[in-house]
C-alpha cells in the first residue's frame, strides 16, 4: 500500500501505546518494531505492564504500555518522553499524561471514555472536551466502533470484534509512519492461520486503521523516517532475554558440553526458561523445579556431571540459591547463575527493573565465597555476556552471575547476527588420566596460570572420588580441619576468581580532555551514552566507561578512576557500584542513584553530570 | 561390557570411617560394600550423592564418584545429575532430617518424577550430627535436647510419605539385618526410576535401643511383619487381615483362618493398598511391615527427558546453530 498525503520527515519518534492490560498493547508495540526493525531504523523498546495478569478492567494499575524510539541514527534509549502517545482508555490516559511533553500528539479511542469509564479512573469531567489537553495534538478517533463497523459483514460478536481494534490502531500508526504492511500480514497469517474467522477480523481492522489514515482528514500529512546508518551485515531486533539464551546455547555448542537448566519460574527471568524449553534439538535439558533451591542445585548436578549447568531468577530467587551456590564455590564446578534483577526487596516490584542485587551476587553467601560477576549493557550484549560467563565458569570451574535486569530482559533492539566462526572458543578440559607420580587422581591439584582445579566427571575410568562441602585439603580434596590448609584454601579461592582473566575497560573520550568520567554498569549504559552524546553536543568534555565485568573489575580499572576529577557513576540502586568502588581503590566517585523501577532518562543524566561538573 | 570382577575391597575407599562406635551406619556401610560388586557396573559408573548429617559422611568411604553436598538437597542435585548422564547409577544417602525436614520438597518431587534414583533413608529418630534434638520421625512426647517437656510434634511415616508422593518403589529395611538389607538393595536397584529405602538404624549416643522391638530376638519374630511378593503377611504371631472396605488391621494368628491373610502383591499400581500396609506400624514399633511395599513401572524421568528430545530431533532435524541466531526476521544493511 502507497501514501499520498504530504511526507514529513522525521529524524526520531518515541511512540507509547497504552491500553488495558487485555488490550493486546503488547503485541502491538512488538509488530510495530519488527515493521520498523525491517525498514532499517535503529530502535530501542520499552514494554511496562502490571504485575497483575488481568488487574481489574479499566483501572489505572490494570494499564499495560509498549514504548519504541526509533531514528535514522543511532538510537540508546527508549526515549524519555512520548512524541506520540495512543491510549486506548481512559485509565490509559491518567497513567501515562503526566509522561507526555505538552505538544505531544495523543490518539485516543473516543468510545471507551464513556461516564462510566471516566469515573472509574476519577475524570470529574471528559478530558477529550473539557479543554485539558489543549496543548497537545489531540485526535479523539471513534476506534472501537471504527473497528466493530469494518468487521459488521463477518459472524462476530459485538465483543469479539472490539478485541481487533488494537489492530485498527496499528494499522493506522503505520500509515502514518510508513511501515511495511506484508510483514504484519504474513504475521497474523502464521498466528492464526488455523482460526480463519479470527484472521479475517484482524486483517480486515489492520487494514481499515490503515486506509482510514489515508482517507481521513484528521490526518493530514504522514511522517517518514529515514534507515539508519549501521554497519553492514544481516540483522534482527532481539531481546535480552532471548539473546541470553541463544548465548547459552551458543556456549555449549562451541564447548562440546550438553545444556542444562534448573529454573523455577519467576518473572522477569522465566521468559529465557520458555526459550530455551523450546530448543529441545539442541539437546538442551530444561528442568523446570520445585523450586529456587531445587533449580540451582539439579544444575550444579548436572555440571558435576559434564554438563554445562545454568540457573536463571528475579527478585527473591537469588536469595535462595545462595547456599548451593556456596557449594558451588567450594566444589569449584561451573555453574551459571543468571539474575535478571527486578525491584526490591523481597517481593518488590516484580515487573519493573532496578540494579539492586550486585552486593547480593558479590557478597551474598556465607563464608569467603568469591563467584565471579558480569553484566550486559544492552539487549544484545547479553549473547557475548552469555557466552563469557559460560567460558568463565567451565575453564576456571567457578560459579559465574550474570546480572541481567528487567529492562533490557524485555527490551529489544537490531542486533547484527554474528557468524558462529567468529565466537570465541571454550575448552572445558576434563581430567581424563591420573595427574600425580604415584598414579592417583589429585582432584584439587591447580592449573599454575588460570589455578582452575582437575576436574574429573563421573564415568571416567580410574579417577574416581569425593567431594564435598566440608573444606578440603589442598590437592587431594580429602575432608581437611587443618587451620593453614584452610586459610590457604580460602586465599586460593579468592586468588583463582580475583585472577580470572577480562578485557581491560574501555575508555570513550573523543576530546581527551575530559575531566569527568561517567562509569557505569549494566543496563545503564544506553541513557548514559545518550546523555553523554547530549553534553558533548552541548560543549561538555566528558569521558564514558562501562563495566561488564564486575569482579574481578577490569585490570586498569583503578588507574582510570585515578585520572580523572570527578567520577559519576549512576545506578538503579542507593550506590553499590560506587560503594565497591570506594572500598576498592579509594575513589571518591559521586553516585547517581535511583530506584524508581524504570530506567534512567536521558535527561537526568545530563543534569546530575552538569551538576557534579559545578561542584 | 567385559565380565568384571570386582570384589568389596575395590569399593573401600582409603578414608577412616568416623562414626560413633555401634553406630548403625557401619553395617549399612559394610553390606553396601559387599553388595555393590553385584551390580556388575564399573566403579566409575556408579556415584553417591548424600546432604548433611552423620548419614551423610556415607560417599566418602566407597571408591566411586561422590559428592557430599549441603543439608537436604542431594534429592535435586543428583536429580540433575543423573537426568543429565543417564549413562550413570546414582545413589542417594540421606537421613530423617536430611530428607523430611529440610529436604522434604525435595524428596517428594523427585519421587514424582520418579528420577532415577536409588535414595536410601537412613532413620534413626534423631538429629545425631546437631547432638541429639528431635526430627520429624521422633515420636510424639519424645524427651530431648530442644524438648525437654516432650516433642509437640507429630512424626512423619517416611513409607506413607514417600507413597503420598507417587513413588514408585518403597520399601523398609532394617540395619542390622544384613541379609534382609542386601535383598532389599538388589530389589531397588533392578527397579527403573526412584526407589526410596527406609532403613531403620540405631543411634548408640542419642538414641540408643530405639528399634529394639524390632532387633531383640525375643520379641522381633513377633513384631516384624515380612512383605514377600505372593505370600501372605505374617509374623510368628500374627497376620494381616483385610476389612473389606481397603483398611488394613494385624490380628493374633490365633483368630483367623489362614484364608483370610492378605496375600502381598507389591505391583499392584493404585497405592492404596501399599498406604494401608504403611499404616500397620506406628512410632510404637508393634507391628513392623518390612520389605517391598510397592514395586511398580512407570517410565523414570531421565529416558521421558531424553525420548522428548530424540522426538523433537526426529521430527525437527538437530539445531543448526547458524539458522537460530538468525531466526525469520532479517534485514541486510550495505
Amino acid at each position: 500500500m502507497r501514501v499520498s498525503k504530504p511526507v514529513v520527515m522525521l529524524d526520531q519518534v518515541v511512540i507509547r501505546f497504552a491500553g488495558d492490560s487485555g488490550d493486546g498493547m503488547q503485541l502491538t508495540g512488538d509488530r510495530f518494531t519488527s515493521d520498523t526493525a525491517m525498514l532499517g531504523n535503529d530502535l530501542r523498546t520499552l514494554p511496562n505492564y502490571p504485575a497483575e495478569i488481568r488487574a481489574p478492567q479499566g483501572t489505572v494499575p490494570g494499564v499495560s504500555s509498549f514504548q519504541l524510539h526509533f531514528g535514522d541514527h543511532h538510537i540508546q534509549t527508549p526515549g524519555d518522553a512520548p512524541d506520540v502517545l495512543v491510549v486506548m482508555n481512559p485509565a490509559a490516559l491518567k497513567a501515562n499524561i503526566a509522561d507526555t511533553p505538552r505538544g505531544a500528539t495523543i490518539i485516543v479511542d473516543k468510545d471507551e471514555f464513556t461516564t462510566r469509564n471516566l469515573t472509574k479512573v476519577g475524570y470529574a469531567t471528559n478530558p477529550i472536551e473539557d479543554g485539558s489537553l489543549d496543548s497537545y495534538k489531540v485526535h479523539a478517533l471513534p476506534l472501537t466502533s471504527m473497528t466493530v463497523g469494518a468487521l459488521s459483514h463477518l459472524k462476530l460478536t459485538r465483543k469479539e470484534a472490539e478485541r481487533s481494534k488494537n489492530m485498527f490502531a496499528l494499522g493506522l500508526l503505520s500509515w502514518m509512519y510508513h511501515r511495511p504492511t506484508s510483514l504484519t500480514e504474513d504475521f497474523l497469517t502464521a498466528k492464526f492461520g488455523k482460526k480463519p474467522l479470527i484472521l479475517e477480523a484482524n486483517l480486515t481492522a489492520y487494514r481499515a486503521g490503515w486506509n482510514y489514515g489515508e482517507t481521513t482528514e484528521d490526518f493530514a500529512v504522514s511522517y517518514e523516517v529515514k534507515p539508519a546508518p549501521m554497519d553492514k551485515g544481516l540483522y534482527r531486533n532481539i531481546s535480552g532475554n532471548v539473546a541470553l539464551s541463544y548465548g547459552l546455547v551458543a556456549a555449549a555448542e562451541i564447548a562440546g558440553v550438553q545444556l542444562f537448566l534448573g529454573s523455577y519460574p519467576i518473572t522477569p527471568a522465566s521468559d529465557i526458561l520458555h526459550e530455551l524449553a523450546k530448543l529441545k534439538k539442541f539437546g538442551v535439558i530444561t528442568f523446570q523445579a520445585e523450586d529456587e533451591i531445587a533449580g540451582v542445585g539439579a544444575a550444579l548436578g548436572a555440571s558435576y556431571g559434564g554438563s554445562l549447568g545454568i540457573t536463571t531468577t528475579s527478585g527473591p530467587g537469588i536469595a535462595l540459591k545462595s547456599e548451593a551456590i556456596g557449594l558451588g564455590v567450594m566444589l569449584e564446578l561451573p555453574l551459571v547463575i543468571i539474575d535478571v534483577q527486578r525491584g526490591g526487596p523481597s517481593t518488590g516490584l516484580p515487573t519493573k527493573t532496578e540494579q539492586s542485587d550486585l552486593l547480593q551476587a558479590m557478597y551474598g553467601r556465607n563464608g569467603e565465597s568469591p563467584c565471579v560477576v558480569l553484566a550486559p549493557a544492552t539487549p544484545s550484549d547479553c549473547f557475548d555476556t552469555a557466552i563469557q560467563a559460560c567460558r568463565i565458569a567451565l575453564e576456571y570451574r567457578t560459579p559465574v552471575f550474570v546480572l541481567s535486569d528487567g529492562y533490557i530482559a524485555n527490551g529489544s533492539e537490531p542486533w547484527l547476527i554474528p557468524s558462529v566462526d567468529s565466537l570465541p572458543e571454550i575448552n572445558i578440559n576434563l581430567a581424563t588420566e591420573p595427574n600425580s607420580e604415584n598414579g592417583d587422581f589429585l582432584p584439587y591439584l591447580r592449573d599454575k596460570d588460570t589455578l582452575a582445579r582437575a576436574f574429573a566427571v563421573p564415568g571416567t575410568k580410574g579417577l574416581e572420588h569425593r567431594i564435598g562441602g566440608v573444606e578440603k585439603a589442598d590437592k587431594t580434596g580429602a575432608i581437611s580441619y587443618d587451620p593453614a590448609n584452610h586459610d590457604f584454601m580460602v586465599r586460593t579461592r579468592a586468588a583463582k576468581v580475583a585472577g580470572v582473566k577480562v578485557p581491560d575497560l574501555v575508555i570513550d573520550d573523543p576530546s581527551d580532555q575530559a575531566e569527568v568520567l561517567i562509569l557505569g554498569w549494566g543496563s545503564t549504559f544506553g541513557p548514559i551514552s545518550a546523555a553523554v552524546q547530549v553534553l558533548r553536543e552541548t560543549g561538555h568534555d566528558v569521558a564514558q566507561a562501562h563495566l561488564r565485568n564486575l569482579n574481578p573489575f577490569p585490570k586498569n580499572l583503578g588507574t582510570v578512576l585515578h585520572s580523572y576529577k570527578r567520577v559519576i557513576v549512576p545506578e538503579m540502586n542507593l550506590g553499590q557500584l560506587a560503594r565497591m568502588i570506594r572500598g576498592e581503590y579509594l575513589v571518591d566517585v559521586v553516585g547517581f542513584d535511583q530506584v524508581r523501577g524504570m530506567p534512567f532518562t536521558t535527561e537526568q543524566i545530563v543534569n546530575a553530570t552538569l551538576e557534579a561538573f559545578n561542584v | 561390557m567385559s565380565e568384571l570382577t570386582l570384589t568389596k575391597k575395590d569399593f573401600t575407599s582409603d578414608q577412616e570411617v568416623r562414626w560413633c562406635p555401634g553406630c548403625g551406619d557401619y553395617s549399612i556401610l559394610s553390606t553396601m560394600q559387599s553388595f555393590l560388586p553385584e551390580l556388575g557396573i564399573p566403579r566409575e559408573k556408579i556415584v553417591f550423592i548424600s546432604g548433611i548429617g552423620c548419614s551423610s559422611r556415607f560417599p566418602y568411604y566407597l571408591e566411586t564418584y561422590g559428592m557430599h553436598s549441603i543439608h537436604g538437597r542431594a534429592p535435586a542435585i543428583a536429580t540433575g545429575l543423573a537426568v543429565s548422564r543417564p549413562d550413570l547409577s546414582v545413589w542417594v544417602i540421606t537421613g530423617d532430617g536430611d530428607a523430611l525436614s529440610i529436604g522434604g520438597n525435595h524428596l517428594i518431587h523427585a519421587l514424582r518424577r520418579n528420577a532415577d534414583l536409588k535414595i536410601l533413608l537412613f532413620n534413626n529418630r534423631i538429629y545425631g550430627l546437631t547432638k541429639g534434638q528431635y526430627s520429624p520421625t521422633s515420636e510424639k512426647g519424645k524427651i530431648t535436647k530442644s524438648s525437654p517437656y516432650g516433642s509437640l510434634d507429630t512424626p512423619f511415616s517416611p513409607i506413607s510419605l514417600a507413597l503420598g508422593a507417587e513413588a514408585s518403589f518403597v520399601a523398609r529395611t532394617v540395619d542390622s539385618d544384613r541379609k534382609h538389607l542386601t535383598e532389599t538393595l538388589r530389589a531397588a536397584s533392578l527397579h527403573k526410576g526412584s526407589a526410596l529405602i527406609e532403613i531403620y538404624q540405631n543411634c548408640p549416643i542419642f538414641n540408643d535401643g530405639a528399634f529394639d522391638p524390632i532387633k531383640d530376638s525375643d520379641t522381633k519374630d513377633d513384631v516384624l511383619l515380612k512383605l514377600e511378593h505372593g505370600q501372605p503377611i505374617t509374623s510368628a504371631s500374627h497376620g494381616v487381615v483385610s476389612d473389606g472396605r481397603g483398611l488394613l488391621s494385624v490380628k493374633p494368628l490365633s483368630e483367623i483362618d489362614p484364608s483370610q491373610l492378605v496375600i502381598h502383591d507389591a505391583n499392584i499400581q493404585d497405592p492404596t493398598y501399599a498406604f494401608a500396609l504403611s499404616r500397620l506400624s506406628g512410632s510404637t514399633l508393634e507391628h513392623v511391615p518390612v520389605g517391598v511395599f510397592r514395586d511398580v513401572e512407570r517410565a523414570p524421568f531421565s529416558q521421558l527427558i531424553h525420548n522428548q528430545i530424540s522426538d523433537v530431533i526426529a521430527k525437527e532435524g538437530k539445531g543448526e546453530l547458524a539458522s537460530l541466531l538468525t531466526g525469520s526476521d532479517t534485514w541486510q544493511v550495505g
